[in-house]
């Protein structure tokens, strides 16, 4: 746990960084970005969080089953669909001209539209919760075991 | 930037950068500098995926707001993603295992850890 | 002896790597059949304006899913060699 100075700043920092992160992944089919990128940046939100609090601070209040419920929920999301166009074949982009997302840009450059892009957007999620709960994960495993130092099994 | 560069200098510039790293891996004993090694040769692939599919004068390949009407290849970009992520990956992974290396014999040499022991 | 042979090897590979990086297509004109009909197509068939994002989740789907899945391998394989034994006296 590191100084006053360096708790505020980051707990000030820190919800922009989380808002910034779920931009990218919502805005996947309209400007560069997409679910591992966005994934990316919310994890690094959580790395600050991690070096500015110390790790049995965070490790209180969050557990290592409450990622693994996030990112098994995100894969079965992923999943879901792509068996959700079976009717044609395996990851078909069935959501195209229906009523959810389904509408069609106009052809050359354009000022975009969010409700565009089938499935896509979707899919985004599903792999942003993936890659978020996967790399938290990482984060908070590695920096608890570089501070207990009692010898296992 | 039109006009031509001879002798295909971004290609030749990863070859120099996977020869650098393969020099690395194959000498040195140190278990963190052969990672190291491994992690700037997975940087060269990416940006020899990424220079393969340049076009002169392109801008890329999104509509939204597009400048121009030249567009750089957009499968390479898709494979570079998939690449960066698998090698951050396989990074976690090999460095996680150092460190239980570290912990049951007691240092980092690779000629140390060598013989199957009990 | 072994200093030859790493050599030797080091040689070899340098040496095959800088001719292919001399003899592949010029910089700047790459052959592009398949790309000029994805950057065609897009808007129509997937409704999206980002073509990388449509190569990846839909023309392309199933290597995302191999992606993903090495992803879940990786942080598994991390989380089980950290592991701790567990307390004997636990409420």
């Amino acid at each position: 746990m590191m100084s006053k100075i360096v708790r505020t700043m980051a707990g000030i920092i820190v919800p922009f960084v989380f808002v910034y992160g779920l931009y990218v992944i919502l805005h996947g089919h309209l400007t560069p970005g997409g679910g591992f990128q966005g994934g990316g940046v919310f994890a690094s939100g959580v790395a600050l969080f991690i070096v500015a609090f110390g790790s049995a601070y965070v490790h209180q209040r969050l557990k290592e089953h409450h990622l693994s419920l996030l990112e098994s929920s995100g894969v079965l999301i992923f999943i879901g669909l792509g068996f959700g166009g079976i009717a044609t074949v395996f990851f078909y982009n069935f959501l195209v001209g229906s009523s959810v997302f389904g509408n069609i840009p106009p052809t050359g450059a354009n000022p975009g539209d969010i409700w565009t892009g089938g499935v896509i957007p979707l899919m985004n999620v599903g792999v942003g919760l993936k890659v978020i709960a996967g790399l938290s994960a990482i984060l908070l495993v590695m920096a608890l075991a570089t501070t207990l130092t009692e010898v296992e099994e | 930037m039109t006009g031509n560069i001879p002798f295909n200098i971004p290609f030749v510039a990863v070859a120099i950068l996977i020869s650098i790293s393969l020099f690395i891996m194959v000498t040195q004993r140190n278990l963190i500098k052969v990672v190291m090694g491994l992690s700037i040769m997975a940087s060269g692939v990416n940006l020899f995926l990424i220079t393969l599919g340049y076009r002169e004068g392109g801008v890329a390949p999104i509509y939204t707001h597009a400048p121009g009407q030249l567009m750089v290849l957009p499968v390479p970009q898709a494979l570079t993603l998939t690449s960066i992520v698998i090698a951050v990956a396989t990074l976690a992974l090999m460095l996680s295992m150092i460190v239980r290396i570290y912990r049951s014999t007691g240092s980092v040499d690779s000629e140390k850890s060598r013989m199957l022991k009990g | 002896m072994r200093t030859i042979a790493v050599a030797i090897f080091l040689s070899i590979v340098i040496a095959l790597l800088i001719s292919a990086a001399l003899l592949i297509h010029p910089f700047g004109q790459p052959p592009s059949q398949m790309d000029d009909y994805i950057i065609e197509n897009t808007q129509m068939e997937t409704g999206a304006n980002n073509a990388v994002t449509a190569v990846v989740f839909d023309y392309r789907g199933y290597d995302t899913l191999g992606e993903a899945t090495i992803l879940f391998a990786a942080v598994t394989g991390v989380v089980t060699l950290f592991r701790r034994k567990k307390k004997e006296n636990r409420q």
